[in-house]
């Protein structure tokens, strides 16, 4: 690396790509970046490829992806747990690519980490462990005792401060996890799979938490998972990996409003109602009696901004309008989900049906007739 | 043969056992703590300085402790000056119970969940800290129970060195209940040494469970 380029890089100016910051302002300003990186093992397997990202300050990024699809080591290069083999990572437009250990020591206590399975010290007490990233920094004592005061308070282990891990439960030990994130009063807060190993309730109470910190602390908040729902419940735009790729991006609302990739959309289908069996078995896909009812899929995918007037599209139907399934849920202010509708004695054709339905819903689709 | 050479015959070999266990403890640790951190992906990573390391434990202790014990005669002389007497044994038991003792503590170092040094380096330790703060503490339940065994395998070895003039239980044993037909001596020995290993191992085994929070 030349004298210049290091100078550069001290400034924390990126030497490649200057003409693209003046393009995107928004990247400048951007907490985590990432500029084509790659992480290949053993030469052959290609964990990640051509990954470009700007996580802005302050928002809750969810990356989702099956197992094997490369979560795990993208979330790891922002703290260099992980070692890219090629391409950036930028943290406030510094690359840490080439920190010795002192400056990834430093980096490190800028970004707390949970975990899947919390790895928290067995042979430490709760105190023990939130308190020791202060002790091997070498804060004095009177400063750990308040802040691991301060941090037990807020994740509510105030009383549980002399057990030991083995003695808590699985939601404990994760808040004990988040209070030792904490400690150092991190800006980015890294989330690995932080509730797969939780049940549904305690999951729930730890996005709480987690949203809470996000607001009260303001930090950027990233978290990798293979659960929809959780990105639904916490996240304010998402990345769908596979295979090391990003196949889809957007703000939450658009992703599950309407799924692009073939993966967003297996990753989406337990959060969505398909037609039940039961009706399926009575659904003919052509119109074998004139007084079959017409079957209608409509689909709310968040980009209107009213919620839809159900007697104004019943009486644009026409006949007599039953509801078989739906519902309507809001993520980031916008409504979606979608209505399933057998129409009998409608005047109209199922074609027109279909053309109508779609003044109020963004995709109609005829399913069938019959039930 | 009084009840005085008796007590003096168990002095010697807790002084034997002591002394070499001991020295095993305070190279052993770090011996382990080498092997396991500079294996391929470890926190200071040397493969080949780990391989031959790992290569020369291995060496000494595959070599019978009788035959190691008189291989060394001349090394023996060379750090005590004598080849007869307690001091003298304790320095080939020192050389068999140290791989000894390393091995089974790398052992325990190895089973740390690597998670645990993944929340350590992610949370801003350097790696001395981790040694001193994740492995060392984690592992301890387990180097406890190891160093105990280490202690009962040192007994049985000291006895071996009282046959070639050590001194210590073994000796008196030998002398008197195997040269001498004394079977009264020899029963003595008998249940003074298995005192002597039953305490040991319950006081070990009671410690790794105090020190056992998981």
């Amino acid at each position: 690396m030349s004298a210049a380029n290091a100078r550069l890089r001290d400034l924390g100016t990126p030497p490649r790509g200057a003409e693209q910051t003046q393009l995107h302002p928004e990247l400048n300003r951007a907490h985590v970046r990432f500029i084509n990186l790659g992480k290949t093992y053993d030469g052959t397997v290609h964990a990640l490829h051509g990954i470009d990202l700007a996580i802005q300050r302050g928002e809750v990024f969810g990356i989702i992806g099956r197992s094997g699809a490369g979560k795990s080591s993208l979330i790891r290069t922002i703290n260099r747990l992980e070692q890219p083999s090629s391409g950036r990572v930028l943290i406030d437009q510094v690359d840490i690519g080439d920190f010795d250990e002192d400056r990834l020591v430093a980096l490190r206590r800028r970004i707390g980490m949970i975990f899947q399975h919390f790895n928290l010290m067995s042979a430490k007490t709760v105190w023990q462990n939130v308190e020791l990233p202060l002790k091997v920094a070498g804060i004095p004592r009177p400063q750990r005792e308040q802040k691991v005061r301060e941090l037990l308070e807020l994740v509510g282990l105030q009383d549980k401060h002399k057990a030991y891990p083995a003695q808590l439960s699985g939601g404990q030990k994760q808040r004990v996890g988040i209070a030792r994130s904490l400690v150092h009063d991190p800006e980015i807060l890294l989330c690995d799979e932080a509730t797969s190993a939780l049940d549904p309730e305690t999951t729930q109470s730890i996005l709480a938490l987690l949203r809470e910190i996000n607001r009260r602390l303001g930090l950027t908040i990233v978290l990798i998972t293979h659960e929809m729902a959780v990105i639904r419940d916490i996240c304010d735009r998402v990345v769908v990996l596979e295979h090391g790729k990003i196949v889809e991006q957007g703000p939450v609302w658009q992703v599950f409003g309407n799924p692009q990739h073939a993966v967003s959309q297996t990753l989406l289908a337990p959060l969505q109602h398909d037609l039940p069996p039961e009706l399926q078995s009575r659904l003919q896909s052509t119109r074998v009696a004139a007084d079959a009812a017409v079957v209608l899929r409509l689909q709310f995918t968040g980009s209107a901004t009213d919620e839809p007037d159900l007697a104004a599209l019943f009486s644009a139907l026409g006949g007599r309008v039953r509801l078989l399934q739906g519902g309507v849920e809001r993520i980031q202010g916008h409504a979606l989900g979608q209505l399933l509708l057998a129409v009998n004695g409608s005047a109209h054709s199922a074609e027109e049906l279909r053309n109508r339905a779609a003044n109020w819903a963004q995709q109609v689709e005829v399913l069938g007739y019959g039930v | 043969m009084g009840f005085d050479r008796l007590v003096q015959g168990a002095i010697d070999t807790l002084l034997m056992v002591g002394v070499s266990s001991l020295i095993a403890l305070l190279v052993g640790i770090p011996l382990a703590v080498f092997l396991v951190t500079s294996d391929k992906g470890g926190i200071y990573q040397a493969p080949a300085l780990n391989r031959v390391l790992g290569a020369f434990v291995n060496l000494f202790r595959s070599i019978p402790f009788l035959i190691l014990m008189v291989a060394l005669i001349p090394f023996t002389r060379l750090i005590v000056g004598t080849t007869y007497g307690v001091w003298a044994a304790v320095v080939p038991l020192t050389i068999a119970a140290t791989p000894f003792f390393a091995r089974i503590a790398e052992v325990s170092l190895r089973e740390v969940d690597h998670g645990l040094i993944e929340a350590a380096q992610a949370m801003g330790c350097r790696r001395w800290h981790i040694i001193r703060h994740v492995l060392l503490p984690e592992a301890l339940p387990g180097i406890v129970g190891g160093f105990t065994i280490t202690l009962v395998t040192m007994i049985n070895s000291s006895a071996m060195a009282g046959a070639i003039g050590a001194g210590g239980l073994g000796d008196i044993a030998y002398r008197y209940g195997y040269q001498r037909f004394d079977t009264q001596i020899m029963l003595t020995v008998i249940v003074l040494l298995v005192v002597l290993v039953a305490v040991i191992q319950l006081g070990g085994d009671r410690l790794a469970r105090v020190l056992n929070k998981r």
